[in-house]
């Protein structure tokens, strides 16, 4: 045991750009994925809705943790190697692919009916139609969801410790296991995450007023 | 796929999985109570207590929505014992999983309270009913009714929470799977398990959620 000195602060803060950058491949790979599922879930196909139905389902039902240790053995059944980093952006943009997928499919159905005919009968095929009459209107209802995810997304890449990728959470658990002192580290670690989930958690909730306002 | 499985050993380990799962059913039961009543309490304290307490409550909200569950339980398990405060792993598992769900509670039954019209109490009044009767039959049913898809979503999170105090070793299914898959190296098999008996809890907790909502929250018919 030693004392804690500025070099293992310095060493978990820099910790972070692994957290950041972990919370961003994720929420680019879970926005992708996303995208299909919510397109699945309110399309025309009734075998993709059942199946992109299940997929949210599943996801929804199962724990981070354990789609995270998934993520980090079912690709060596197939005899790829995976390590830590990889499982947690795979297994975390999966996990998003699903949240996201709900969020978006809902923003898609809140938009009215008559949006939908109108651009029919202009002649709008299901591409032109999605992009340029469904979606701007589906984006404005989506944001405050979206990034209220993205908050939950950012707090559950603390999970990818376990599965030994070394992010904020680990960086804090080895600094703690050299100088034990776990109030003080965990506290900053959780002001860490405080001070990056705040200004999203204020910016989704006053969007959301804002919305509500415009509604009225 | 050259992977050959092997489920025996760990289907042998039946009695520990059946243990964890029941651990876990009984730890989600017990914080989803226990947080509910944080939740009420918190809500009136937030609705109608002293501005000093709002501000204590505005507070916790934001501090646990803004921090991950992981940390929280470490604060508690291993920063509080520095503080003087032990407690076994379970205990702690128990308390992070109430003080984390209060902070999304809170909210939620904040907003059922909001959501009765000033103008359905007022009618109670002038109907002749008492606060008692004004309470259960114009504010708690339509309260409730309105707050119960995101509240039982709270709670299934919570339960998908328990899996994370396995990171204190507490004794839930997770940390049964950890110990089965370190004895027969399993690993895939191990998880894949657990993953499917989770999704189990999942359909449980739907299923009586919903039979709840059919035998007591049921709209009226017009």
């Amino acid at each position: 045991m030693r004392t804690i000195g500025s070099g293992d602060l310095i060493y978990i803060i820099m910790a972070v750009r692994w957290t950041l950058l972990l919370s961003l491949v994720a929420f680019l790979g879970g926005a992708l994925g996303g995208a299909l599922v919510a397109l699945a879930r309110s399309g025309e196909y009734k075998w993709l809705r059942i199946a992109s139905a299940g997929y949210i389902k599943v996801f929804q039902g199962t724990p981070l943790l354990m789609q995270l240790f998934l993520a980090f053995f079912v690709p060596g059944l197939f005899g790829w190697s995976v390590d830590p980093w990889m499982a947690a952006a795979l297994g975390l943009s999966l996990h998003a692919s699903a949240f996201l997928g709900e969020i978006w499919r809902g923003a898609i159905e809140v938009v009215p009916r008559g949006q939908w005919e109108a651009a029919t009968s202009l002649g709008l095929r299901y591409w032109p139609k999605m992009v340029l009459v469904i979606a701007p209107q589906a984006v404005r209802i989506a944001i405050p969801p979206t990034i209220g995810f993205l908050v939950q997304l950012i707090k559950g890449t603390s999970l990818a410790s376990i599965i030994g990728f070394v992010e904020l959470t680990r960086a804090a658990q080895i600094i703690n296991n050299a100088t034990f002192r776990p109030f003080t580290i965990f506290a900053l670690v959780a002001l860490v995450y405080y001070v990056i989930c705040r200004p999203l958690s204020a910016y989704s909730k006053r969007m959301e007023q804002k919305l509500l306002v415009a509604a009225r | 796929m050259s992977y050959e499985f092997d489920f025996a050993d760990v289907f042998a380990a039946w009695p520990e999985l059946l243990q964890g799962l029941m651990n876990s059913l009984v730890l989600s039961a017990l914080a989803m109570v226990i947080g509910m009543v944080v939740s009420v309490a918190g809500a009136l304290g937030k609705t109608s207590g002293p501005k000093w307490l709002r501000w204590i409550i505005d507070e916790y909200i934001e501090l646990i929505r803004n921090t991950p569950f992981l940390i929280q339980i470490f604060m508690i398990y291993f920063g509080l014992p520095s503080m003087g405060l032990k407690m076994s792993s379970n205990t702690a598992a128990l308390l992070a999983l109430v003080v984390n769900v209060g902070a999304y509670g809170i909210e939620i039954i904040r907003a059922g309270i909001e959501s009765i019209q000033k103008g359905q109490i007022e009618a109670g009044k002038s109907l002749g009913m008492r606060p008692l009767q004004i309470f259960r039959y114009i504010i708690l049913k339509p309260a409730i009714q309105a707050i119960y898809p995101s509240l039982t979503s709270q709670f299934i999170l919570l339960m998908l929470n328990t899996s994370v105090c396995s990171a204190i070793a507490a004794s839930e299914l997770t940390a049964v799977a950890g110990d089965i898959q370190s004895r027969t190296f399993r690993s895939f098999e191990v998880y894949f398990v657990v993953t499917c008996m989770y999704l189990g809890l999942s359909v449980f907790f739907w299923s009586v959620f919903a039979a709840i909502e059919r035998a007591f929250l049921r709209k009226p018919t017009r």
